[in-house]
C-alpha cells in the first residue's frame, strides 16, 4: 500500500505542463476556435513526439507500455490548460482500444498522423475534425472510418460537436472492451475535471487578493474565503478518488469494482468541478461573466466536463448499484 | 503507486478482526453516564492485556509498534467490528503525541503507560467561557508558588470532564504577556483541591462534558508539559492531530457508511432522492480514507500535518452529519425514538457537536483559506 507517484510519474507529468503552458496558453485555446479544425496549431505534434499519445499503447507496438496512473494526471493538466483537443478520447479511451483488438489505425493513432475521437453514448460526440470515431455498437466497439455527421454548436468553444446521422463504413474492434472504453473515458473526463477546478480556484484566488473594495482585497473577507475553502476542500477530496480510479482501471481485473470506482471519480470530480465554476464566476463578479475574461474557457469546461460521460447523478446510481441499495 | 495490501498487511487485518469477533463485549451503557464510562474503563483495560489498545504506540508503552498502515487497517476492524467507542480517545489522540513530543522521560514513563491501560483517562481543558475558537484568550491563572503552581479561573466544555482522571490544560503563567505568549501546557489531576467540576448536560442530557473552577488549586510544577510560556506551541502540536489524522480515521466514516448502506439495502420501494444521499454520503466516506491513505504515504515519506488538517476536521465532521442525519431520514418516524438502542439518533447527536469541537468549521475555513490557499488576512 503506497497512496502516491513516482519521481518519474511527477517528472513526466510536470514536463508536459510545461508544454501546456507554452504551446497552448488562453490565447492559442482562442484561436483554436476560429481555425476550421478547432486545434492549437502543433501541439498534437509536440504531445505524440513527447510520447503523449502512446503512454497505453504497447511497447511492442511502438507505444510507451504504461497505464492509467501514469496518464491520469496528464490529463489533469490537459484539463488545467483548457486543451481544446479530443485528448482523453483519444489517448485515454481509442488507442488502448485498438491496441486490445490489434487494428492497424493503432500506428497513426500515435505518432500523431490520425485524430481518433469517441462516441459511446448516442449521436452527439466531440471532435468533428477526427479522422476516426471509436463508436459503441451493442456490446462491442467499433472504428468508424466514414460517416455522415451534422455539426452542432457548445457553449463551450472547444468542443466541436457533431451529430451522427449515418454510419458508411466501419472495422470491428474485436477484443476490445465497450465496458472498460466507458470507464477509461470517464476516468479521463473526472482527472480533466480535477485539473479544471484546479485552474478555476488557482485563478479566482489570485483574482480575490487583488481585486479591492472598501479599501481592502475581497479576498480578505469571511465570506469569500469560505466559498473558495469549500472549493479547496471538494477537490482535494475527489482526487484521490480519481487516482484510485486509474490504477484500478490499471490493475483491477474486477469489472464491478472498477466500475464503481471510477464513477465515485466521476461523482466527486464532477461535483467539485460545478462548484469551483459556480464560486470562481461569484467570486470574480461582473468581469467573470464577459466573453472577453479567460476565466469563461474554465467556466465551459466545467459545465461541459461536468456532464460529459456521465453526471453526478448517473454516476452515483451506478455506485448504488454497485453497493447494493 | 501500488493499493494492494502486502500480504502482511492482509495478516494483519485477519488477525485484528478474528480478535475483535472473538472478543467482542456486546452491548455497554453510554460512556457519558457513571456506571457507563467505569465499563468502558475495563472495555480499555480488556484490550490493553491484549496489546490492542494503543497498537500504533512502541512496545515498551503497551502498543505493537504498528506503523501508519498497520494502524489504518486497525481502526478500520475496529469500528466496523461494532466493539464500544474509545473513552481513552482524548487521552490517546490528543495528548498522547504531545507527550511522544514534549515529555520528559519520567513524564512519558508515568503517563503512557497508565493512558494505555485506561487507569488514567484524560479529558481537554482548554477552552474558556470567553476563549472558544479564540484560543489565545486563555486567562486562566497559574503562578509558581515554590514547586507548585497555583491556578485561578474557569475551564468549559471539557469533554469527558465530569469522570476523567487528568485533564490536560493549557493556562496562563504570565498574567502580562498577551495573546499567545504566555501560556503553559499543564496535566491536571482531577482530584487536585480547590478544584471543583460541575458536569454539563449535552443536548441528549448526558454529562457528556463538564467546567472545571480552580480556586487557589495547587498543581506540582512536575507537570508542565514542554517548559513553562511554551504553551502555544505545544498546544497546537496537538491541535494538529486534533484535526487531522489521529482524531478521527476513516476507520468510523466507513463503519458508518457500511452501516447507512445496509440500512437502505433493507429499505423497499427506496425514495430515489434519498437513495442518491445515501449514496453520496457512502463515496465521501471513501474519499476520506483514500484522502487519509495518500496523506499516510506523505507522512511515511517525513512529510508533516500542516494547515491542510484543516481541511479533513471540515469534511469528516460534516460528513459524520451527513451519514447519520441521512439514516435518521430513512428510519422515518422512528427517527425521533430515543429509547435505547437508537444508535443512529445517539450518534446524530454527537456528530452535531463535530464541526463546533476542535476549532469550529468556520475558523477552519478561515485556516483552510490564509493558509492552505494563501488568501489575505486582512
Amino acid at each position: 500500500m503506497k497512496f502516491s507517484f513516482t519521481d518519474e510519474q511527477d517528472m513526466f507529468r510536470d514536463t508536459v505542463r510545461e508544454l501546456f503552458a507554452d504551446r497552448c496558453p488562453p490565447e492559442a485555446v482562442r484561436q483554436s476556435w476560429d481555425n476550421d479544425e478547432g486545434r492549437v496549431p502543433g501541439l498534437w505534434a509536440a504531445l505524440a513526439e513527447m510520447g503523449v499519445l502512446a503512454v497505453l499503447a504497447p511497447e511492442a507496438a511502438g507505444g510507451l507500455g504504461m497505464n492509467e496512473v501514469d496518464l491520469v494526471r496528464i490529463l489533469e493538466e490537459a484539463g488545467y490548460a483548457g486543451v481544446p483537443e479530443p485528448l482523453v478520447e483519444h489517448v485515454a479511451v481509442a488507442v488502448p482500444a485498438l491496441a486490445e483488438a490489434g487494428h492497424a489505425a493503432l500506428e497513426a493513432a500515435i505518432t500523431g498522423d490520425s485524430t481518433i475521437t469517441l462516441n459511446l453514448a448516442g449521436e452527439v460526440f466531440v471532435g468533428a475534425a477526427a479522422d476516426a470515431v471509436v463508436h459503441r455498437n451493442g456490446n462491442t466497439l467499433q472504428l468508424v472510418t466514414e460517416w455522415k455527421a451534422d455539426d452542432a454548436t457548445s457553449i463551450d468553444q472547444s468542443r466541436r460537436l457533431s451529430v451522427l446521422t449515418d454510419i458508411t463504413a466501419a472495422d470491428p474492434l474485436d477484443g476490445a472492451d465497450p465496458d472498460l472504453a466507458f470507464d477509461r473515458a470517464a476516468l479521463g473526463t473526472a482527472a480533466q475535471c480535477v485539473g479544471v477546478a484546479r485552474r478555476l480556484l488557482e485563478a479566482t484566488v489570485e483574482y480575490v487578493a487583488e481585486r479591492h473594495q472598501f479599501g481592502k482585497p475581497v479576498g480578505s473577507y469571511q465570506a469569500v474565503k469560505h466559498h473558495l475553502a469549500n472549493v479547496k476542500i471538494a477537490l482535494d477530496f475527489a482526487v484521490p478518488l480519481v487516482y484510485r480510479a486509474a490504477w484500478s482501471v490499471a490493475h483491477d481485473d474486477d469489472p464491478f469494482a472498477r466500475g464503481r470506482n471510477v464513477s465515485m471519480a466521476k461523482a466527486q470530480a464532477s461535483e467539485a468541478v460545478d462548484l469551483a465554476a459556480r464560486q470562481a464566476l461569484q467570486c470574480h463578479g461582473a468581469i467573470g461573466y464577459t466573453f472577453e475574461y479567460d476565466l469563461q474557457l474554465w467556466l465551459k469546461r466545467a459545465w461541459t466536463l461536468a456532464a460529459a460521460h456521465g453526471d453526478v447523478r448517473f454516476h452515483r446510481d451506478r455506485v448504488a448499484v454497485a453497493i447494493g441499495v | 503507486m501500488n493499493l494492494d495490501l502486502a500480504p502482511h498487511y492482509v495478516a494483519f487485518r485477519n488477525e485484528c478482526r478474528q480478535w475483535l469477533t472473538d472478543n467482542h463485549p456486546g452491548r455497554i451503557a453510554s460512556m457519558d453516564t457513571a456506571v457507563g464510562f467505569e465499563e468502558h474503563r475495563a472495555w480499555e483495560k480488556f484490550l490493553f492485556d491484549a496489546g490492542w489498545s494503543v497498537p500504533a504506540w512502541p512496545s515498551v508503552y503497551g502498543g505493537r509498534d504498528c506503523d501508519l498502515i498497520e494502524w489504518l487497517i486497525y481502526e478500520e476492524e475496529y469500528w466496523l467490528s461494532g466493539v464500544p467507542g474509545r473513552v481513552s480517545a482524548n487521552g490517546v489522540s490528543l495528548l498522547a503525541p504531545t507527550i511522544f513530543n514534549f515529555a520528559t522521560q519520567e513524564q512519558q514513563d508515568f503517563f503512557l503507560p497508565r493512558m494505555a491501560s485506561g487507569e488514567h483517562i484524560w479529558a481537554q481543558g482548554w477552552s474558556e467561557p470567553e476563549a472558544g475558537s479564540d484560543l489565545a484568550g486563555i486567562k486562566t491563572k497559574a503562578i509558581l508558588d515554590g514547586d507548585d503552581f497555583i491556578l485561578n479561573g474557569q475551564k468549559t466544555w471539557c469533554s469527558r470532564g465530569a469522570f476523567a482522571d487528568w485533564i490536560f490544560c493549557i493556562v496562563r503563567t504570565d498574567p502580562e504577556a498577551e495573546r499567545h505568549q504566555g501560556l503553559t501546557y499543564l496535566l491536571v489531576p482531577a482530584e487536585t483541591p480547590g478544584m471543583e467540576r460541575r458536569p454539563i448536560g449535552r443536548l441528549d442530557g448526558e454529562p457528556g462534558f463538564a467546567e472545571l473552577f480552580f480556586d487557589d488549586a495547587r498543581v506540582s510544577a512536575k507537570h508542565v508539559l514542554g517548559g513553562v510560556g511554551q504553551g502555544w506551541a505545544v498546544a497546537m502540536a496537538a491541535a494538529g492531530s486534533e484535526r487531522g489524522l489521529s482524531l478521527r480515521s476513516p476507520g468510523r466514516f466507513m463503519a458508518a457508511a457500511e452501516r447507512l448502506r445496509a440500512l437502505a439495502a433493507d429499505v423497499t420501494d427506496l425514495d430515489p432522492r434519498l437513495r442518491d444521499e445515501v449514496v453520496d454520503a457512502w463515496i465521501k466516506a471513501q474519499a476520506y480514507r483514500w484522502n487519509t491513505y495518500q496523506m499516510a504515504a506523505d507522512l511515511m515519506e517525513g512529510a508533516e500535518i500542516g494547515p491542510e488538517a484543516s481541511e479533513g476536521k471540515v469534511f469528516w465532521s460534516e460528513l459524520d452529519l451527513e451519514l447519520h442525519a441521512t439514516a435518521l431520514r430513512l428510519m422515518g418516524p422512528m427517527g425521533e425514538v430515543a429509547d435505547a438502542g437508537n444508535d443512529w439518533l445517539d450518534g446524530y447527536v454527537f456528530a452535531l457537536s463535530g464541526p463546533i469541537y476542535a476549532g469550529t468549521n468556520e475558523i477552519q475555513r478561515n485556516i483552510v483559506a490564509e493558509r492552505v490557499l494563501g488568501l489575505p488576512r486582512r
